[in-house]
């Protein structure tokens, strides 16, 4: 299959950065290279087309400065541009919700999404904007489409307009401004039926409801893994319609999301929030630099770090620091690091974020490694006694079989745990004494810590990654996982320090 | 056969992008050959006549230029016209006997031609390899859109030949089919539209509503098979589909139905929980009968782009896919990702679903497909 597009543009400008200086040759090619991986990322032409040309347009005449490679630089100026362009104005996830009751409008094809959005867009408005909201579903043509809405209502705890059978959208429509008037409810939201931008009659049909209601928001529901449609189908909808904004659902899934890119420049509307799974609560607003750097290659980081620090409490982060720092890493920590992995969405979840570990991650479920194994080494830990995880080196053989046993595990298990342990340690070590604190003390704290958040977008400056260093780490994964594949749980660790090494 | 000139006027007209395209590109270097060479250029004149020929023959005054260029024709950029093939040209204009534009085949218009595939979703290897296989002996050559898009549809046509089949049909009763996919796809739909085609067939059907997640999924498919006038067996919300699925091909069994259509949950492919589900189905199944699923059908939305592949090779390996069904043709989607998964996966396309009517499911026709996404008139 394809490599994804930050893996693809990393490949781009990693044979950049073995180049002397940015030649507009140079340009030419990694540009060349940003167009397909953007269309091999389903981003419509046309807007590939401009987006690599405004790009070409900031590039040629920048000089180089001497601290950065040219595939930096590119980087850069590519990251900057896609934020430029996937930033819309004003507060993503903002809605003009003002005075009540203010009418939603949900369009979009089929199957996009709607009813599923309008539901999750509800339980937002009720619990985080503390909003009454009722929810209606004109959509008189899917069977079961209104039930569908209703249970949703009754899942999420949010009032729906009751079904009357036989009446039209406008009708529904009209129905529901007056129940939100006499129920004095803040919001209400109408999921329209999927309709194709090219049914006549069905658009007619929303423009009338959109007369009717006058709505303050009309948001479209677009799969975020639309293809070359997406330009045809966002024209079509805000020119007849005209929307207010944009939700992108199925983010969750691994389609490259250049739908968000199409959509952007051709409507010049914001992308107001993405769908991240089937659960109500999974909507997030559109966050522009996450997406640009994901789209970049950088990972998610911005959401590793904001995961981290739900998960991970500051106190304790700051004594492990202080612990790695003197280069001790014993079975306690090796267990808290566990423990946080599987916290924070467990192995596939934590690499699915970090730069560059796409290719690994996928290795890694190739080779069958999953989280029941973190689980099962700490199971191997807590079979332990207090003196043997703190010191791991006492473990002789009768220790070792009667750990195994607890654990319901092999000795070869536990003995990879080991060996994983020493690993990390002495990485640790290593670590401590090259950073000589500070360095260390600032990727922890980046990492793990709330106070070192300030310094965490700097480190995001994608003209401050280093690829190779991004490579290094990665194979460090690589390495930490050879010759040993049940032991995958191992490699993360040290592939986390070496995250922070980079900086 | 109306469902045939439905799809078809949906096709062409989703098209036209392509078809504009295609005359923007040829005119672009058509008009070259009006500056620079203007009495070979057959557009204007109306009814060309065997005169030109001579004077082409001594076309190299007026553009001397071109001399040079001519020996080393690949490795010119420019999208010049190749004054050496003066019998062809005058053979092929003669033919078409009205004003034709013509450019010669060389690197851009390729490039061009490539982007114009990419853009019906073709994806950027499958369209380079279609337009080498055009340009392969051809190159150099004066070509007009109609030419173009013959060629195009006819190579789209051979690539798609041999994955255009109906769905198998064995005398094993009862037959199961299994259909899955990603979220908002249309399985259920799809569902619906075949039990009653399958109905109409004069098979028994039984559908098991297997989507036991969503709200008022199983509502949703229920209706289908009141309208399709097939038996729906259901189970509560949140229940296990494998369970419900169990029951079903006892049930199915008993009565001695033909076929047994299961619906799943959508699921996106990198779900490994929700992938692990759909594993638990099979093996559910597999303890009633060791050969079920006899099919298992992947529904692709056309609107979708490059993830197709995805969604085909983890559903092909998770699930073992015998068929895919693609549904919303009746968009402005082109459906050329189909292109890409023939050429890379090679698996079966057995029905395309054009509309929301019950009966808006038709089988593939390879032909009719690449002359609608070519926007070839025939």
């Amino acid at each position: 299959m394809f490599e994804n597009l930050s893996e693809r543009l990393s490949g781009v400008f990693d044979r950049l950065s073995k180049q002397g200086a940015l030649s507009d040759e140079d340009v030419k090619t990694a540009l060349r290279e940003v167009r397909v991986a953007l269309l091999e990322a389903d981003v419509s032409l046309p807007v590939a087309r401009d987006f690599v040309k405004a790009v070409q347009d900031k590039a040629t005449g920048q000089t180089v400065t001497r601290s950065v490679t040219p595939g930096q630089q590119v980087v850069k100026i590519v990251h900057d541009e896609l934020v430029h362009v996937l930033a819309g104005e004003g507060e993503p996830g903002e809605l003009k919700i003002d005075n009540a009751p203010a009418p939603i409008l949900m369009v979009g094809l089929q199957g996009s999404g709607k009813t599923t959005t309008t539901g999750k867009l509800a339980k937002r408005l009720t619990e985080k904007n503390g909003k009454r909201v009722l929810m209606a579903s004109l959509d008189i043509y899917r069977p079961a489409a209104m039930e569908q809405l209703r249970v949703l209502g009754q899942q999420i705890g949010v009032d729906t307009l009751p079904i009357v059978p036989g009446e039209n959208a406008v009708q529904i429509a009209k129905r529901a401004k007056q129940q939100a008037t006499l129920g004095g409810y803040d919001v209400y939201m109408l999921d329209t039926a999927g309709r194709l931008q090219i049914a006549q009659t069905l658009m007619q049909e929303i423009e009338d409801v959109r007369d009717a209601v006058n709505p303050r928001e009309t948001l479209l529901v677009v799969d975020g893994l639309t293809g070359q449609v997406a330009v045809e189908v966002a024209e079509e909808f805000d020119g007849k319609i005209g929307i207010s904004g944009v939700v992108l659902t199925r983010m969750d899934g691994d389609g490259r999301g250049g739908a968000a890119l199409s959509m952007r420049a051709v409507t010049g509307k914001p992308i107001k929030f993405v769908g991240l799974g089937e659960k109500m609560d999974a909507l997030e607003t559109f966050e522009p630099d996450r997406i640009a750097g994901r789209i970049l290659g950088m990972g998610d980081i911005v959401a590793l770090v904001e995961k981290a620090q739900d998960t991970i409490e500051a106190e304790q982060a700051e004594r492990m620091m202080k612990r790695f720092q003197k280069g001790r890493f014993n079975m306690n920590d090796l267990k808290m690091q566990l423990e946080q992995m599987i916290k924070m969405g467990g192995m596939e979840g934590v690499m699915g974020m970090m730069p560059g570990m796409g290719k690994m991650s996928k290795q890694m479920q190739g080779a069958g490694i999953d989280d029941t194994v973190l689980k099962q080494q700490i199971a191997l830990i807590q079979s332990m006694t207090k003196m043997e995880r703190a010191n791991p080196q006492i473990l002789q053989a009768s220790r070792k079989k009667r750990i195994a046993k607890g654990a319901g595990l092999e000795v070869s298990d536990l003995n990879k745990l080991l060996k994983m342990q020493r690993q990390m340690a002495d990485m640790m070590k290593k670590m401590g004494k090259m950073g000589k604190g500070g360095m260390l003390k600032q990727a922890m704290s980046g990492m793990f810590g709330k106070g070192g958040m300030p310094d965490v977008p700097a480190g995001m400056d994608p003209g401050q990654m280093d690829p190779k260093a991004l490579e290094q780490a990665a194979k460090q994964l690589g390495s930490g996982k050879g010759g040993m594949p049940g032991l995958g749980g191992s490699s993360l660790p040290p592939g986390l320090s070496g995250f922070g090494k980079k900086k | 056969m109306a469902f045939f000139q439905k799809l078809k006027d949906r096709l062409l007209k989703s098209s036209s992008r392509l078809e504009e395209g295609l005359d923007a590109i040829v005119e672009e270097g058509g008009e070259e050959i009006r500056e620079e060479a203007p009495e070979t250029e057959p557009s204007e004149t109306t009814a060309p006549d065997p005169a030109p020929e001579p004077v082409e023959d001594a076309a190299p005054d007026p553009e001397p230029v071109q001399k040079p260029a001519m020996p080393k024709p690949a490795l010119d950029p420019a999208p010049e016209p190749r004054a050496d093939k003066p019998g062809l040209l005058q053979r092929l204009a003669g033919r078409a006997g009205k004003p034709v534009v013509r450019r010669a085949l060389d690197d851009d218009m390729l490039e061009q031609l490539e982007e114009l595939l990419i853009a019906s979703d073709m994806g950027v290897d499958t369209a380079l390899r279609v337009t080498a296989n055009i340009a392969e002996g051809r190159f150099g050559k004066q070509l007009s859109t109609q030419e173009i898009k013959r060629l195009l549809a006819d190579e789209i046509a051979r690539v798609m030949e041999p994955v255009a089949r109906p769905l198998p049909i064995y005398p094993k009763t009862p037959q199961v089919v299994l259909v899955v996919g990603v979220n908002g796809s249309g399985k259920t739909t799809t569902i619906g539209k075949l039990a009653s085609q399958f109905r109409a067939a004069g098979k028994s059907v039984v559908i098991a509503a297997g989507d036991t997640f969503r709200a008022a999924a199983v509502e949703q498919l229920q209706i289908w098979g009141d309208r399709a006038g097939v038996p729906v067996l259901t189970a509560p919300e949140g229940s296990d589909p494998a369970s419900l699925a169990f029951d079903a091909m006892t049930k199915a069994q008993a009565e001695g139905a033909d076929l047994l259509l299961i619906d799943t949950a959508g699921r996106l492919q990198n779900r490994a929980d929700l992938m692990e589900e759909l594993a638990k189905i099979v093996r559910v199944i597999r303890k009633k009968d060791p050969e079920a699923p006899h099919n298992t059908l992947l529904v692709l939305d056309a609107t979708t782009g490059q993830n197709a592949l995805s969604q085909v090779e983890t559903f092909q390996k998770l699930a073992n896919v015998s068929g895919l069904v693609m549904t919303k043709l009746d968009g402005t989607a082109k459906g050329g990702v189909l292109v890409a998964l023939a050429d890379r996966f090679g698996l079966p396309i057995h029905a395309i679903g054009v509309g929301e009517k019950i009966d808006d499911l038709a089988p593939f026709d390879p032909e009719e497909f690449a002359a609608a996404l070519t926007g070839l008139e025939t």
